[in-house]
């Protein structure tokens, strides 16, 4: 599967040089299902089923590579120079998450390995370091949080759910982030501002959940199915 | 197992014409392999966007489209030279870190699939059917620009003006630059217990030394040294449980330099035990004004308060009936309140007036009680009761290649985390559409091209980001010599002129 990824990926560049590879990542849209929903319509071109199949994960697998339409969250450039990531929407101003990062820690006993959950449920390992702050690497790892005020404790944008364990590690927010905390949709007893965490070795292992936003809100472009 | 990639194409030529154009009333297997249409193509159609209104919905939905497709081109249109709706002209001048969300946008803006139209008025200059031939869908994000009215007599008299008139005088706003506010009588009375009363009553009762570092227009700034507004009374019909502002906006108008709270303790007694359950948001604004009324002030904030010249008081249950005038006729002297008493409770309690009234002497009155959307064209539903664009997640209802965010979608509240949610969830829509295939996007559409053509022909000159970045660094560096962040110009004609 990774030789035909890899192959793929070679083909596709050839084609179309300004597209970026991108890393693993789970195809949101079933498209096995799909597939079997063709069949069900009895459509004449049902004896090719299991070549559509093959073909239509195929094409998920160059929507992976290509970042269209199905998983086009924004991540580090892989082998790609910035100046070919044009279209790229560079939201940071003061993160460097155009280049190819090189935010690697200075030695291992700085590294604090933290997870962020997406709005679509997918975990993304981050390595992080301490002192970092929360918000700036989710950016820094292309994770979709905003941080509208950038950490000034104005807005609730960067709101995130801990988990349990390391909720509790963290020290207690002062009044000015409960305030704006008690602005944030959907609010949970382990709710916090990434912008006022700050990692340290004990934080290693913690999870990072993005809130969901919507009932209709897919980041990943997933396409619900539809009836 | 690999597919050769010409065997493939080929399967995916043959499946993409057996599922047609992707039109809505395709069968479900057909929308199903819709998104299998871009295969055959080497990149996805172009989909051409515009929005109307550059405040935080324009850019937040402009955002989301931009990141998650990418042949997505997105204009903004603007009807001021100017960017930022409300983040410039309706957040307060001593908030600065809540106008950092400018730096976002002015990212999404320079963004090479996303342009800036400033000084394009849609429905005046350009019109919507112009734009629907123009783009592939419309996005109306032009916010909520009417006040509600009282509709009580008076309302006319000197001395009366809606709060948002008000913020757009302090803010400068162009329209609002001559408002010449009554400041010379000692109480001033805000109809409406929202954060925009509370940014109104801190900018009445703020020390000036405060207000001179600030971005606030130099005519507001001097209106208000010479201000004689001692004493502001934010009136709400409802109680103290129905108050509408938020702990961060409150715990600053109480911590105020200068000024004491007046909070009168029957309004609050009792109260402590009703929030108990109530949740984290409510409870804990609701504590804090009970600690402000209730509690016996510690020796530095009674110090503080003995030494105030100004002060700031919520007075509940009390509904306007008449604004009444001077004796000359002309100017408000004062209001006669009814006293209200709630029926129900929580968020949908709702003020029954009683026979009871009660005067209060006053030289000012500033009605903050809510925002409304104008209809921007015939042709776009409009709900003249909620004051809403009719949708469902941003669709215009019964308008096909028209959606809407922001306030104009769900109505004038919120704070910018709401609205942020909200563009996104817009986008979101307009992708699934384009996917799903009812957004029909394989007809290309001249854009911008067609637009520029028709308001050269009008004598309309857009103003273009870039441009905008040269009025920017022309208000920053008058700022600069004032001592603030910058020094905004007031007029259309000044911004047009301030480049070359």
């Amino acid at each position: 599967m990774a030789a035909a990824r890899r192959c793929c990926s070679f083909a596709l560049r050839a084609a179309r040089p300004r597209r970026r590879a991108r890393g693993p990542g789970a195809a949101s849209v079933p498209l096995v299902t799909q597939g079997a929903q063709a069949a069900r319509s009895g459509k004449s071109f049902i004896h090719l089923l299991n070549s559509t199949q093959l073909l239509v994960r195929l094409a998920s697998l160059d929507a992976r590579v290509t970042g269209e339409l199905t998983d086009s969250r924004p991540q580090r450039d892989i082998g790609q120079s910035p100046a070919e990531s044009g279209d790229h929407l560079c939201l940071f101003p003061d993160v460097r998450q155009c280049e190819d990062s090189s935010q690697k820690p200075e030695s291992l006993t700085d590294v604090v390995n933290v997870t962020f959950i997406d709005r679509s449920g997918r975990k993304i390992p981050v390595k992080g370091k301490v002192g970092d702050n929360v918000l700036y690497l989710a950016h820094e790892n292309g994770i979709d949080l905003e941080g509208a005020c950038e950490a000034s404790l104005a807005c609730s944008t960067c709101h995130v759910y801990v988990n349990e364990e390391h909720f509790d590690k963290l020290p207690e927010a002062v009044e000015r982030e409960e305030d704006m905390l008690d602005m944030a949709p959907v609010l949970q007893l382990n709710s916090r501002l990434g912008c006022q965490i700050i990692l340290t070795k004990e934080l290693e292992g913690m999870e990072l959940t993005l809130p969901k936003i919507t009932r209709n809100f897919y980041v990943d472009g997933h396409v619900p199915k539809p009836h | 197992m690999i597919v050769p990639r010409p065997l493939a194409a080929l399967l995916a030529r043959v499946y993409c014409r057996t599922t047609g154009s992707g039109s809505s009333s395709s069968s479900s297997s057909g929308r199903a392999f819709s998104g299998v249409q871009w295969f055959s193509s080497l990149a996805e159609p172009e989909l051409k966007v515009c929005i109307v209104g550059s405040g935080p919905a324009g850019f937040y939905t402009a955002q989301h489209l931009l990141k998650y497709h990418k042949s997505s081109v997105v204009d903004i249109y603007e009807k001021l030279p100017v960017p930022f709706g409300l983040v410039r002209f309706g957040v307060a001048p001593d908030h600065p870190e809540v106008k950092n969300v400018i730096n976002a946008f002015t990212q999404i803006a320079h963004h090479d699939r996303c342009s800036f139209y400033g000084n394009v008025s849609v429905g005046k200059d350009i019109s919507i059917e112009e734009l629907k031939q123009a783009y592939h869908a419309l996005i109306l994000t032009y916010g909520a620009e009417a006040n509600r009215i009282l509709g009580i007599p008076g309302e006319n008299l000197l001395g009366v003006y809606s709060a948002r008139t008000f913020v757009g005088w302090y803010n400068g706003l162009p329209e609002n630059r001559n408002l010449n506010p009554e400041l010379s009588s000692e109480t001033a009375v805000i109809l409406g217990q929202g954060n925009v009363a509370l940014d109104v009553a801190r900018i009445l009762l703020s020390p000036i030394d405060m207000l001179k570092k600030t971005d606030i227009a130099t005519h507001a700034l001097e209106a208000l040294a010479a201000s004689k507004v001692k004493r502001v009374l934010l009136v709400g019909r409802r109680g103290p449980l129905q108050v509408a502002f938020t702990i961060k906006e409150l715990r600053e108008m109480i911590n105020l330099p200068g000024t004491c709270p007046l909070l009168n303790p029957s309004d609050f007694e009792g109260l402590q035990q009703m929030i108990k359950d109530l949740p984290r948001p409510r409870k804990r604004l609701t504590e804090l004004m009970i600690k402000a009324a209730l509690e016996k002030p510690s020796e530095k904030e009674a110090e503080h308060r003995a030494a105030a010249t100004k002060e700031w008081g919520l007075q509940f249950l009390r509904s306007p009936v008449e604004i009444v005038p001077s004796n000359d006729g002309k100017r408000v002297a004062g209001i006669r309140l009814a006293v209200t008493k709630l029926e129900g409770s929580g968020k949908s309690a709702k003020a029954v007036q009683t026979e009871d009234v009660e005067d209060l002497e006053c030289g000012l009155v500033l009605s903050s009680v809510g925002y409304k959307s104008y209809p921007i064209d015939p042709s776009v539903p409009f709900d003249q009761q909620q004051g809403i664009i009719p949708n469902n997640l941003g669709r215009v209802l019964q308008a096909p290649g028209l959606y809407c965010s922001g306030w104009v979608k769900r109505g004038p509240t919120g704070v910018i985390v709401t609205t942020m949610n909200d563009g996104f969830e817009t986008a979101v829509s307009v992708l699934e559409d384009v996917r799903l295939g009812s957004l029909n996007v394989s007809a290309s559409k001249g854009g911008f091209k067609d637009i520029e053509a028709l308001l050269k022909q009008r004598g309309v000159r857009p103003v273009s980001f870039s441009e905008w970045e040269k009025i920017d660094a022309v208000e920053v560096a008058k700022g600069e010599k004032a001592g603030k962040p910058r020094e905004k110009l007031l007029g259309v004609q000044e911004m047009i002129k301030a480049h070359p």
